[in-house]
């Protein structure tokens, strides 16, 4: 912009122009041509927003809109109320109705969902475990309805297929089960909860000690051991100084009750054995786990969580749909 | 007055720009205050203690808030997925609150009790070792970090300021012990912040390893406690409805 034309702007020599093409002006001018028109809205823009307007005065009468001291207008009542079937603490269910609002919208919503429902739940609450697996199309339902429970609410910690996390939290697709594989024990570890416990022994037994043991158990998983070393564990497994019969079993294949291992088979759950390559680290890692313990294997209670029938339906899920029940 | 009158003076412009967007605050805002049904009157609601609000504080300081809200929605998908709706009165004693707008990683208003403390400490430092497809970054140093919570009384006397009510006095100590029960009273006093606040790293062993107190205890601490104070089983499932 020149100096010029700096001078020129809004203070223009000729009269200002008011009006261009029939188009009124602001009477503004920039580099003494250029005008501001000020076209009135268009027609269609105006009487949409008086609509919206008249629509806001539609919407008080139907919905809760202006405060009123310490409370507020709730809408004309009976013009647009909800009706829905609430549960009292005690169980029973009341029909209600009130004025239009998101927490009685969410409860219709809950109501139509479990009317949609209610068919399969009650059936799987009707019918006894063994029975619920001969029946194909309660199956269907479990299977699906399971999958999106096991998701959410299981997947974090056995992953999506159950399969576990080595190191974390156990294979639920296999044969093996630390508190049972029955129904009944599958629904007490979800509702209850499990805590995993070992106690560490390096100040109970001598590191030497913690190494026959360590061999004796890899010798029980046909994993690479000293023999000497192994069978000095043996015995040692066997007395109360380290006592670990107790949880353990004199045979080593574990109690279910308690969650101790299985210490025969090849199925590893703290260490990845069969996946490390040599020996002396594997050794390792046994050695490290009786000298330290466990305080791990937390599963939470999920009988706050979830619904009694739900948690049977997982039940199922877990024990036919990942397919390792017993 | 003419549009290009007050276009033309800055002071009349500025003065009724701020009445013009104060109106829809005011309007919006203050009745709250007022109407009584906006916080619900509910049982167990309670300010954090020591250890948690320093976890919220870490919580804060990572920008969880970025990808995680805290808010349910009275809407059918989030409480089969999530759990009951969020109160208001669960929020009642956040400055600020922690309701976030985003969700790229899931709600965690009812995050606490879900998990184990194990599986947050595991989770944290390495969330793809628990959960393959997720996209939350490593926070390892989480775990490592000594907490630092020389200024745990401060941060409490600053929450004071705002209302929430610590105690500082025998007086206000007895008032919380009325209000919350002796149990909690005592992680609300100022003056024994310190002390309550080791004792819980101790006892909740949150990080799993008892020998350090570290943020990752702090946090875990906090996320254990989301969306547990309300025993909803308490209430109508339609108790809720009549307060909005």
């Amino acid at each position: 912009m020149s100096q010029e034309n700096t001078k020129d702007s809004g203070t223009a020599e000729q009269k200002p122009v008011f009006s261009q093409g029939g188009v009124p002006t602001t009477g503004h001018s920039w580099d003494g041509d250029i005008r501001e028109l000020t076209n009135p809205l268009p027609r269609w823009w105006v009487w949409a927003f008086y609509i919206t307007a008249i629509f806001t005065v539609v919407y008080w009468l139907f919905y809760p809109a202006w405060p009123v001291g310490n409370t507020y207008t709730k809408g004309v009542p009976g013009l647009n109320s909800i009706t829905y079937t609430a549960t009292q603490v005690d169980g029973t269910e009341v029909e209600k109705t009130t004025h239009w609002n998101m927490r009685s919208k969410f409860m219709v919503e809950m109501n139509e969902l479990h009317a949609a429902q209610k068919q399969w739940f009650d059936k799987v609450a009707a019918t006894p475990y063994e029975q619920i697996a001969q029946d194909a199309e309660l199956m269907q339902f479990v299977t699906s309805a399971g999958k999106t429970l096991f998701s959410d609410n299981c997947a974090p910690c056995h992953q999506a297929g159950g399969q576990g996390v080595i190191g974390f939290a156990p294979n639920l697709t296999d044969d093996h089960w630390q508190y049972g594989g029955a129904y009944e024990q599958i629904e007490a570890t979800i509702v209850h909860g499990r805590r995993g416990y070992m106690p560490p022994f390096k100040e109970i037994i001598s590191d030497e000690e913690i190494g026959q043991l360590a061999n004796y158990v890899l010798n029980l998983s046909g994993e690479p051991h000293d023999a000497g070393s192994a069978s000095s564990g043996a015995k040692l497994f066997q007395t109360n100084t380290a006592g670990c019969y107790a949880c353990h079993g004199a045979d080593a294949k574990g109690i279910e009750g308690i969650g101790s291992a299985n210490l025969t088979d090849k199925i590893w759950l703290w260490a990845n054995i069969p996946e490390m390559s040599t020996p002396e680290e594997k050794l390792k890692a046994v050695k490290t786990i009786i000298s330290g313990g466990l305080n791990r294997g937390v599963m939470p209670p999920w009988e706050d969580r979830l619904k009694p029938d739900q948690i049977k339906l997982l039940t199922v899920y877990v024990h036919q749909g990942l397919g390792g029940g017993k | 007055m003419k549009h290009d009158k007050i276009e033309r003076n800055l002071g009349i412009l500025l003065v009724l720009t701020m009445v013009a967007i104060s109106a829809g605050g005011l309007v919006e805002i203050v009745p709250l205050f007022f109407i009584k049904e906006t916080v619900e009157k509910v049982e167990g609601v309670r300010p954090y203690k020591p250890l948690e609000l320093r976890g919220r504080d870490i919580y804060i300081r990572e920008g969880c808030y970025l990808c995680h809200s805290q808010m349910i929605r009275p809407f059918r998908d989030e409480a089969l997925r999530y759990g009951h709706y969020s109160l208001a009165a669960e929020s009642k004693y956040d400055h600020p609150f922690q309701w976030g707008s985003k969700r790229t990683g899931p709600d965690l208003a009812r995050v606490g009790g879900k998990y184990s403390n194990d599986w947050q400490t595991q989770h944290l430092i390495a969330p793809r070792s628990l959960v393959p497809q997720s996209v939350m970054p490593n926070y390892p140093w989480l775990a490592k970090n000594d907490l630092d919570y020389s200024d745990i009384s401060l941060r409490l006397r600053a929450l004071r300021k705002t209302g929430v009510p610590y105690s500082e006095t025998q007086a206000e100590y007895d008032r919380n012990v009325e209000e919350f029960g002796a149990d909690v009273a005592k992680y609300l006093h100022i003056p024994d912040a310190e002390k309550n606040l080791i004792e819980q790293a101790q006892q909740g062993n949150y990080d799993t390893n008892p020998d350090k107190l570290t943020e990752m205890d702090a946090l875990v601490a906090y996320l254990q406690m989301l969306g547990t104070l309300v025993d909803f089983k308490k209430y109508d499932d339609d108790y809720f409805v009549k307060f909005r």
